[in-house]
């Protein structure tokens, strides 16, 4: 170890290494290498060879290369149109969001002060704030690693509150999202399972079946979970009865939303939603493979509901200067930071940079821009439905009520879901998610996203790409 | 005698965003709908089922592009973050490379979607392999997954891994405890019980780890995982860990390496060598990727073979040539977060390992521990300041904990006080250690490999001269910060629900209420 100190092989990446300035600091400890200062392992435990990693490249210029090298073998969604939802959506992200998440102020920082990171913590409330404007409610917590996690977490909140052990789920959810919810409500035999069961939905509308969530509410009930739109893309146009059954049973409605629609689509906080949640993805953020996404859990701010949250959250305060205005963590005690085991489930590092994108973007759309993105999303996943449901063999399942995402039955064409992707994929499309494996009572079906980014050429392309492959 | 700098932070006055703008100003636009659509579906409104539409817009600002431009450069421009010296121990503050982040914001990045095909994913996904096979290296592994979107939610995974493996040897029902330390991350414990365990936690003893025997008393046939750190927070390295690790495995339960501190021994040791069955890096304190004031960020967790049947898909797979994607077993965890995982922070963490080498990740581990036992002389010729457990005299590795009880005992100012006068100077806040707080007043500074001498000679003068003050002048350490963006919070409020607004919306009302 010593021998490499004293080399002349000063890293860019690390000020202390030139070589003079360690002698210099070696020399301020008494020492003349650093190796008493490992003396705490025994030598039993150490590798005995060097690391064999990859040579490294350290001028930047080559290191960029090499990556751009190997990342260039992708295909992006930049190079092809693509029609992928399902959890991760292609929005388009305005520039002055990635100006301010690349700001080296909002890259950096960890922990600080309430006055060091205040402008930080002031971004973190406008997310909160604007968030709670657009699903109608005022207590919204700092966001969780994602949609499924804050799901989970709510279904944990709603199952401390009423002392219940059971939630509703319905049948169509992603089977993603409904795995990670699996892990948040524990396995049968395990402290504080709680058991998921699914709700079926009605095979003509796709709409959750309330006659079924009335069979299978009861007093073990903690919460009715319910998306709106669904996975599938239809709008719960019955998600308010399905709060007043879960009302009525004493459970509490857990609501999840894609916020992006809620400048058409009325506000969950103000139909008889508990606890909502959702993904932050698609409010300024990349989808960056899957990178992108994020969480969030919205209540109403009353105290037995803010007293269940795991995660962090700001406040805005007053300072001992009069007149001015601060920001400070609050129910901190009640965080795994706090009191360790004893905490609400758990908290850590999350997603907490994007919820300033979240913040610039939703700054920057303003009432205006949410309702026009969601009437273009509304015009336009229509129409490509209308068309696709055109062509032979190929059936738009629910053609009516849904919001950006449809499910496309291709059983007819005697094509699977896969084949027709392929096909699609060599004419630099990227078809709808396949949903034959995971929604199985949907046959060869694919479900197909379209947004705002999807112009009416886009459509036309994919509507006589899809004509082709399937004729 | 390193010259004090004459800091003063930006303060900008910024009202909430809320408070901003006027009606009918935009700060973006939305394509237009083209007119063939429009006709062929009709208006939007009717798109949507009776009693599912909006009635009444959003209360969100109304403001142009440049407008919301400044305000959030205003706010990022109040945000001190590692503008300053940032010696936040614990989480091993390093600098991160800009080129990565260009790397990661480009469109084969950027506008990548998980569930694209995985022929078009060929690049990222041999980027996963190779980072993987490089962590493998690190510790001894034999896989890793990248999916947990920090440490905690490794710990989880590790949790519903324990969970998944006793379960498939049919005793889940038996195996009801963890065991952990007091010097644990609480993500360990919390973890845990949020997976259904019950959480063991063995107190320190005198050389500052919990004894063998604590550990022997502790283990049973009821256990099921032991999730522990080593080093701990305060540089100390427990030497019996191996002895740990066997005491564990014969009563049957598993063994997870929290490697939060790995920056001091990376190169030294090696997870699997010494014995445990799983462990976990985390790509954004000792892999280069940022902080972001709390994520994006990347727990991976590495196990053995014995453990891989239960990790979570999708796994990245390498046969004939090509890279796939394969889902986990089905005894597994299924899922803890959706998809691969933060695969930008992957791409960053990857470039950094390339950069580095593994010569120069064993010297950023010298460098580190040398770093922190200079701090550690010249702090504790500070007046106020100790150490813990004094009479442990080996050197520290990367970290040690301090304590300002001295401090606080003679004149009164805490550690917290110490913080909000340190960044007066442009210095960002110290940690200052996890619950429980083991010796009064504790702080954590780690040097890392990143800073200067002349950076960590300028924090160590920053420290003397507030303790200095402390004692000459403890009204100015006590009202600190005094240059800073604001001053120090009023705390009534904080945790009253009469008071407390997470929105502004909540701000509103409860101020209107107050007024009246």
């Amino acid at each position: 170890m010593a021998t490499r100190l004293i080399s002349e092989d000063a890293h860019p990446y690390m000020a202390i290494s030139p070589p003079g300035v360690v002698a210099a600091m070696l020399e301020e400890i008494g020492l003349d290498s650093v190796e008493p200062l490992f003396e705490q392992i025994p030598e039993a435990h150490r590798l005995t060879r060097p690391l064999a990693l990859e040579r490294p490249i350290r001028a930047e210029a080559a290191l960029r290369r090499h990556l751009t090298e190997l990342l260039e073998r992708n295909v992006s969604c930049a190079d092809s149109l693509s029609f992928l939802g399902a959890g991760c959506w292609q929005h388009y992200v305005p520039a002055v969001c990635d100006e301010i998440v690349g700001r080296s102020e909002f890259l950096t920082p960890v922990w600080g002060t309430p006055a060091s990171d205040y402008g930080r913590n002031q971004a973190w409330f406008e997310y909160a704030s604007q968030l709670g404007e657009l699903v109608g409610l005022d207590f919204v917590g700092l966001p969780v690693y994602s949609w499924g996690c804050a799901a989970g977490n709510a279904a944990r909140m709603a199952a401390r509150l009423t002392g219940r052990d059971q939630l509703l789920v319905p049948r169509g959810i992603d089977p993603e999202r409904l795995a990670v919810i699996h892990n948040y409500c524990a396995p049968v035999d395990v402290h504080g399972h709680i058991e998921v069961t699914p709700v079926e939905y009605v095979p003509e509308t796709g709409r959750l079946d309330l006659s079924d969530l009335r069979r299978k509410l009861s007093s073990r009930t903690a919460a009715v979970y319910v998306e709106t739109p669904s996975y599938l893309g239809v709008i719960e146009a019955d998600a308010p009865q399905a709060a007043e059954l879960a009302r009525a049973a004493g459970a509490e409605t857990i609501v999840g939303v894609d916020p992006i629609s809620l400048g058409v689509l009325a506000p969950p906080g103000e139909w008889g939603a508990d606890i909502v949640v959702g993904t932050t993805q698609p409010l300024g953020v990349h989808m960056s493979c899957g990178g992108g996404v994020g969480g969030f859990i919205a209540t109403r701010d009353e105290e037995h509901y803010a007293r269940e949250y795991p995660t962090l959250q700001v406040s805005i305060c007053d300072t001992v200067e009069p007149g001015e205005r601060g920001f400070g963590v609050i129910l901190f005690e009640q965080t795994s930071y706090g009191s360790r085991e004893n905490g609400k489930d758990w908290t850590g590092n999350s997603v907490y940079r994007w919820a300033i994108a979240n913040a610039v973007y939703m700054a920057l759309m303003g009432p205006q821009g949410f309702c026009e993105i969601g009437e273009a999303i509304l015009q336009r996943s229509h129409y490509a439905a209308r068309k696709i449901d055109e062509l032979p063999g190929v059936d738009v399942r629910w053609s009516d009520g849904f919001f950006k995402e449809f499910v496309v039955d291709f059983g007819a064409t005697r094509r699977t879901v896969a084949e027709i992707n392929r096909a699609l994929r060599e004419r630099r499309i990227f078809g709808g998610k396949d949903l034959s494996r995971s929604h199985p009572q949907l046959g060869q079906s694919a479900l197909y996203c379209v947004t705002e980014v999807h112009s009416q050429h886009d459509l036309d392309r994919l509507v006589d790409a899809l004509r082709e492959v399937t004729a | 005698m390193t010259a004090l700098r004459r800091y003063h932070a930006a303060v900008w006055d910024e009202p909430i965003v809320l408070e901003l703008g006027r009606s009918g100003a935009r700060g973006i636009e939305v394509p237009p709908v083209e007119p063939e659509i429009e006709a062929e579906v009709g208006a939007a409104s009717d798109l949507i089922p009776p009693g599912a539409r909006r009635e009444t817009a959003p209360a969100l600002p109304e403001l142009s592009e440049p407008e919301v431009l400044r305000h959030y450069l205003h706010l990022s421009q109040e945000t001190l973050g590692m503008m300053g010296i940032s010696l936040f121990g614990t989480c091993t503050m390093k600098y991160n490379p800009r080129v990565n982040e260009r790397l990661a914001s480009e469109h084969f990045v950027a506008e990548l979607h998980p569930l694209q095909d995985e022929e078009t994913l060929q690049g990222v996904l041999e980027i996963v392999s190779r980072l993987e096979q490089a962590l493998c290296e690190l510790s001894g592994m034999d896989r890793f997954v990248f999916q947990p979107g920090g440490g905690a939610d490794a710990a989880y995974l590790h949790a519903c891994v324990t969970r998944a493996y006793h379960a498939a040897r049919g005793e889940l029902a038996q195996r009801t405890e963890i065991i952990t330390s007091i010097q644990a991350h609480p993500c360990n414990p919390a973890t845990a019980a949020t997976a259904g365990f019950e959480v063991v936690t063995l107190p320190l003893e005198e050389n500052g780890y919990p004894s063998l025997d604590a550990l022997k008393a502790a283990v049973s046939e009821r256990t099921a995982s032991l999730m522990i750190n080593n080093p701990d927070d305060m540089g100390i390295y427990n030497p019996q860990i191996t002895d740990w690790v066997d005491v564990v495995h014969d009563a049957g339960g598993l063994c997870f390496y929290d490697h939060a501190n790995f920056n001091g021994v990376m190169g030294k040791i090696r997870a699997a060598e010494l014995g445990f069955d799983a462990c976990m890096f985390m790509l954004h304190k000792t892999f280069g990727v940022p902080k972001a004031g709390g994520g994006p960020a990347v727990g991976a967790y590495g196990c053995t073979e014995r453990l891989a049947p239960y990790l979570p898909g999708p796994l990245v797979s390498f046969e004939g040539g090509r890279y796939g994607l394969t889902e986990g077993a089905p005894d597994g965890v299924g899922r803890v977060r959706e998809f691969l995982g933060n695969v930008p922070e992957i791409v960053k963490a990857y470039a950094w390992v390339r950069a580095m080498g593994g010569e120069a990740i064993g010297l950023a581990s010298d460098l580190s521990v040398l770093a922190n036992n200079y701090m550690e002389k010249k702090l504790l010729q500070i007046r106020g300041v100790s150490k813990s457990h004094p009479h442990v005299t080996a050197n520290r590795l990367e970290m040690t904990r301090y304590s300002l009880g001295d401090l606080t005992r003679d004149t009164g100012v805490t550690a917290v006080d110490v913080q909000n006068r340190m960044v007066d100077f442009g210095v960002d806040a110290f940690w200052l250690s996890h619950e429980p707080w083991l010796v009064p007043e504790p702080f954590t500074p780690e040097a890392g490999e990143m800073w200067s001498k002349e950076d960590i000679d300028y924090w160590i003068a920053v420290l003397a001269h507030v303790c200095e003050e402390a004692y000459a002048d403890p009204e100015t350490v006590k009202t600190a910060p005094h240059r800073q963006v604001v001053h120090q919070l009023d705390p009534r409020g904080l945790d009253d629900p009469a008071r407390w607004a997470t929105t502004w919306r909540a701000y509103r009302r409860k101020r209107a209420a107050e007024a009246v």
